[in-house]
């Protein structure tokens, strides 16, 4: 019972903070509600047992991550948006999308009503159940991703890296 | 125990540590001036009370009673919530640092900690890491460019040296086995040969301790690397435009995050509350109490030390430095760690 209230409402922060996301109109305003997503989703993970990856999720997402994206906005100097009425398209399209994704996500609910709820701290969260998992029994996909995460860090430095062309350029007209 | 039994000691245990980290954080700014003023070869406070001992609660009167001056163009909501996420987090850590040993009162007993989490290293570096918010926040609602440029600054200075001082600490971990800080300070307890102490910085891992202090000097914004602050670049950096309360509590959360840092340094490197214990039940219940609050003084003093013996970094040569330099080096630690740990075991 405890457990059911807990989750829904910090489940209720977390929506709550991913729609106030979209409907902020300054930036600013919508990064700090994602922070409150992820701080939200921090203690539903907790909730359910798996704290080494709470406090991970808080170091790396709302911690790192986040800061990135406040640092990004603060540089960028991004001012309110401006309200421009909305596309008729996305609101033919969108509206019934919306309705059908509901619908689907609550007969998939319905469906499986007859499954029993995860009770608090079910899971193998601790530091030494991680590390059993991530190194002994999916250590291929482990290794696979840290490669798919240098593949985009190079990514990243090729993308802010100087055009070479302009940086000729400019030594020829120095000459 | 009963659980009326466990709220009341939890909550003795939380008001004594945030009545002693509080009075600690003010007392290390007499402290530093104290220090600065030796070094600098002239006195310091000395008329507030005997050796100036009561300048900190002048200096609070003094905040208390100050205008508190608001910008009109600030960003309202964020300007006033910097300082209180700034403070917040930096009080948070101390809930897991333990202070001594089990002591026991009559038929009550209790860890001198007031919580035991068995993630408790990753709660400090999670309060550390959500605590640049205070400043990156403050840094761009105060709406002014000496508050911008020193906000930019110094939320990239201690994103960059947490990653160091993270790693650093990886080495402690692989050798204690735990993240639990407690157990990281019973892993450090006896004696090598009967005289050395097990402590982490005599078994080994006496770079990483370099490495950690040289990262935590980078991400308190204190010592060489208080660039974000520089008075002859930046007027007062990220709290320029702050005044009274508001600045008190950005400066208290300042050397929390001190203090916290130089507890966390104790508790990994120099065993914590270990020291010769002796005497009668309440001396050898308080003694290493006193041993861990001697070990954190020294921290305290070498803060002060260092930031008026050494100039400061510049900007550039700061973020190569932790990348380049001290990134690597502590790969390279828990590299051989985790190599003589594997074949010791």
């Amino acid at each position: 019972m405890f457990h059911l209230i807990l989750f829904l409402f910090f489940g209720a922060i977390c929506v709550a903070g991913a729609v106030n996301l979209l409907v902020q109109s300054h930036p600013i305003n919508s990064a700090l509600s994602l922070i409150a997503v992820m701080a939200s989703l921090a203690v539903e993970y907790l909730l359910l047992g798996a704290e080494f990856l709470m406090a991970t999720q808080v170091i790396v997402y709302a911690g790192a991550i986040m800061v990135l994206f406040v640092i990004t906005i603060m540089l960028l100097n991004a001012g309110k948006e401006e309200r421009t009425g909305g596309s008729r398209v996305a609101l033919l399209f969108g509206v019934p999308g919306v309705l059908a994704a509901a619908l689907l996500i609550g007969w998939t609910i319905v469906l499986h009503s007859n499954t029993a709820s995860v009770p608090i701290g079910a899971l193998k969260g601790d530091p030494h159940g991680i590390a059993q998992l991530l190194f002994h029994d999916f250590l291929l996909p482990f290794e696979v991703t840290s490669v798919l995460i240098l593949i985009a860090i190079m990514g990243a430095v090729v993308l802010a890296s100087r055009p070479e062309a302009v940086v000729r350029g400019a030594r020829k007209d120095a000459e | 125990m009963g659980i009326i039994t466990f709220i009341i000691i939890s909550l003795i245990k939380i008001a004594a540590v945030i009545f002693v980290m509080m009075t600690a954080a003010a007392y290390s700014v007499w402290l530093e001036r104290k220090v600065s003023a030796h070094i600098q070869n002239r006195w310091g406070p000395t008329k507030v009370g005997p050796f100036g001992l009561l300048q900190p609660l002048a200096d609070g009167v003094k905040f208390i009673f100050k205008e508190d001056l608001t910008e009109s163009n600030v960003y309202k909501p964020l300007y006033i919530a910097a300082p209180i996420i700034a403070m917040a987090f930096a009080l948070t850590s101390i809930a897991v640092v333990p202070f001594g040993n089990f002591v026991n009162a009559g038929h009550w007993g209790t860890y001198l900690q007031i919580t035991d989490v068995n993630i408790g290293l990753l709660v400090i570096l999670g309060s550390t890491a959500m605590g640049v918010y205070g400043v990156a926040l403050a840094g761009w609602s105060s709406n002014s460019k000496y508050s911008l440029l020193g906000g930019l600054r110094a939320s990239a200075q201690m994103i960059s040296y947490e990653v160091s001082l993270g790693l650093a600490l990886v080495g402690v971990v692989i050798m204690a086995g735990s993240l639990s800080l407690r157990e990281i300070v019973d892993a450090q307890g006896g004696h090598y040969f009967g005289y050395i102490p097990r402590w982490n910085i005599f078994s080994g891992q006496v770079f990483a301790f370099f490495i950690y202090l040289i990262s935590a000097y980078a991400e308190t914004n204190r010592a060489p690397f208080d660039l974000p602050e520089a008075e002859s670049e930046l007027v007062a950096g990220y709290h320029t435009e702050y005044s009274s309360m508001k600045f008190a509590m950005f400066f208290v959360a300042e050397y929390c995050s001190m203090v916290t840092v130089s507890c966390l340094a104790t508790l990994m490197f120099l065993g914590g509350w270990h020291g010769p214990v002796f005497g009668p039940y309440i001396l050898q219940a308080a003694l290493p109490v006193i041993w861990f609050c001697v070990k954190v003084f020294c921290f305290m003093f070498l803060y002060v030390w260092v930031r008026w013996t050494v100039p400061r970094f510049r900007y550039d040569q700061l973020m190569a430095f932790g990348w380049k330099v001290l990134l690597p080096l502590a790969l390279a630690n828990i590299v051989i760690t985790a190599l003589i740990v594997a074949w010791r075991g």
